[in-house]
């Protein structure tokens, strides 16, 4: 943060309040209120096929009785572990496979027609399977996790390393760098838009995934919360769950984003 | 500082880039062969700054690749100092068409990594120098601006200097302007005489258009089409420093005249050839 900071010239709370004051901000605010206002009239039975849903007044009551109880905070925290442990994991092997299929022929010539095989099998998929492999439920949900997130970063970390200006590499190669230093200052560097890339969707297919793993397969976290609500008949707190994914995935993105920031001061993420 | 200038003085090796009979096939599965390179000889003198003109895909940058050592010719020789030249290498250091300056660092890491490479010089040293060299452009106050706050005339001097600093024996200019506006392009030309003049390197720049070569050359060598050879050289004895002024002398419409009937020989078997060889061409450009 301190590097992000220095290379912008500004503090995070300055651009902060800057933020908040811009046409920007006001702009997706009002966007998030209408669709309030838009929602409550729907409710009201103003718009067909909304009188089931709850009107969003009902909604933020549930949502306080939620937030009174022990254990909405910890699905928060089950699912928020989840999608960490599978997320980390997902780029610890991701990346270096990525890179490594993209910077030499034999290793991809060996890893890539098997990784190709696997990428189409949509992670819910590997439910089942994972169930009977993993011995605990806790680390076949992050197992299935970590499927949402690695294909799509080595997919990406891949196509980076492909698409590195050849004449970036041809230089460092003429001024004398050895084959050690290209990789480390030169292709390492040029991928990380890719990476970074691949982070971000990544984040948001994790997910998607572990609030599915979660009503399949889990005891608690935010998708078993919202699907108990559905058995229980209470819609509000269907409501409460979904809002609740919403938010936790669009912080994560949030924070991914602020990585991709500090890692990229050269340029920015989106 | 001074003493610094000094001794990079004498340090200055400049080059001789001798090309004898180098040819170079482009072969791609399932298309004719492409001849890119044809017995394609000649010497860029020490100390000098040679251009070499030819029509757009006559094999320009396969020449400046295999004299680079990014490509390599299938027969021929291509030797600096009367050694030959095997691969890349810290004596013959190119500049790109397109920009080439790594954009993860700031110009003044782009302008020291080569130094720093292989246990050369230390950080400073290299600042020095390369600081030495951007003064000369009017980059010193962007030394901590990354490439793409940069304007795009600013990134070409930027990589020249990049490639300076390295004191090669021979500098490589594959169409180091393309793609600039008429006015910076000018302006890029008066910096390169400048530096050129400054250090006395061994320059070898690669251009389409006729102007340039000869605002900027010791001597143009005219390029074939496919496949590509020299066919004729051409001194250039307009007197240096040059500016703007030399372009109305009679000598200078005499030598541009020269090197247009031999260009425009060239340019003209193109379209003439267009129709039958469009296949022909086609695989070159897959292949080069």
């Amino acid at each position: 943060m301190a590097r992000a900071a220095t290379m912008n010239g500004a503090s995070f709370a300055y651009k902060m309040r800057k933020f908040v004051a811009s046409k920007h901000f006001t702009r997706g605010a009002m966007a998030v209120i209408g669709f309030f206002v838009l929602w409550q009239a729907g409710s009201m039975g103003l718009m067909p096929f909304m009188h089931a849903i709850p009107t969003p007044v009902t909604v933020a009551e549930a949502f306080w009785e939620f937030m009174c109880t022990g254990k909405y905070w910890q699905s928060w925290m089950d699912s928020t572990l989840r999608v960490t442990y599978g997320f980390v994991a997902a780029q610890l092997l991701g990346i270096p496979l990525g890179l490594g299929m993209g910077w030499n022929r034999n290793f991809k010539d060996f890893t890539y027609p098997l990784f190709e095989l696997m990428r189409p099998i949509p992670p819910l998929a590997w439910v089942p399977v994972s169930i009977l492999f993993w011995p605990t439920n806790e680390s076949s949900i992050a197992f299935i996790t970590f499927i949402g997130a690695f294909f799509t970063i080595v997919v990406n970390v891949l196509g980076g390393v492909s698409a590195i200006p050849r004449q970036l590499v041809d230089a460092a190669v003429s001024f004398g760098a050895s084959p050690r230093q290209v990789f480390w200052r030169i292709v390492l560097p040029a991928t990380i838009p890719s990476i970074v890339t691949g982070m971000m969707v990544g984040i948001g297919i994790t997910w998607n995934v572990v609030i599915a793993a979660e009503m399949i397969a889990g005891n608690t976290g935010l998708g078993r919360l919202t699907w108990e609500a559905y058995l229980a008949g209470h819609t509000p707190g269907i409501i409460v769950g979904m809002i609740s994914i919403g938010v936790a995935g669009y912080v994560s993105s949030m924070a991914v984003k602020m990585i991709g920031d500090w890692l990229m001061p050269w340029k920015k993420v989106f | 500082m001074a003493n610094n200038g000094n001794k990079n003085q004498q340090n200055q090796q400049k080059g001789e880039l001798i090309l004898e009979d180098v040819n170079r096939v482009f072969r791609m599965p399932g298309a004719p062969a492409c001849h890119a390179l044809k017995n394609c000889s000649f010497t860029v003198p020490r100390g000098s700054l040679t251009v070499l003109v030819g029509p757009s895909g006559c094999g320009k940058s396969t020449l400046a690749n295999i004299a680079a050592g990014y490509d390599h010719a299938d027969s021929g020789k291509v030797l600096l100092d009367g050694k030959p030249v095997t691969g890349p290498g810290r004596d013959r250091i190119m500049v790109f068409q397109e920009t080439a300056l790594w954009p993860w660092m700031t110009v003044m890491k782009n302008a020291t990594f080569g130094p720093t490479m292989l246990g050369g010089m230390n950080k400073s040293e290299a600042e020095d120098r390369a600081m030495a060299l951007l003064d000369k452009v009017g980059l010193r106050d962007f030394r901590d601006k990354y490439p793409a706050q940069l304007s795009g005339g600013m990134q070409r001097r930027a990589e020249l200097c990049r490639a300076l600093v390295m004191n090669p024996k021979v500098m490589i200019l594959d169409e180091p302007f393309r793609g600039l506006d008429v006015m910076t392009r000018e302006l890029m030309q008066e910096y390169l005489l400048t530096l050129y003049r400054e250090t006395g390197l061994t320059m070898l720049f690669i251009t389409s258009e006729i102007e340039e070569a000869l605002f900027l050359g010791d001597q143009i060598l005219v390029m074939t089409n496919l496949p590509g050879t020299v066919k004729t050289t051409v001194e250039v004895d307009l007197p240096r420093p040059r500016d703007f002024k030399v372009l109305a002398t009679e000598r200078y419409r005499q030598i541009k005249s020269e090197v247009m009937e031999s260009l425009y020989e060239e340019g003209a078997k193109i379209f003439a050839k267009l129709d039958g060889a469009g296949d022909l061409l086609g695989s070159c450009r897959a292949g080069s």
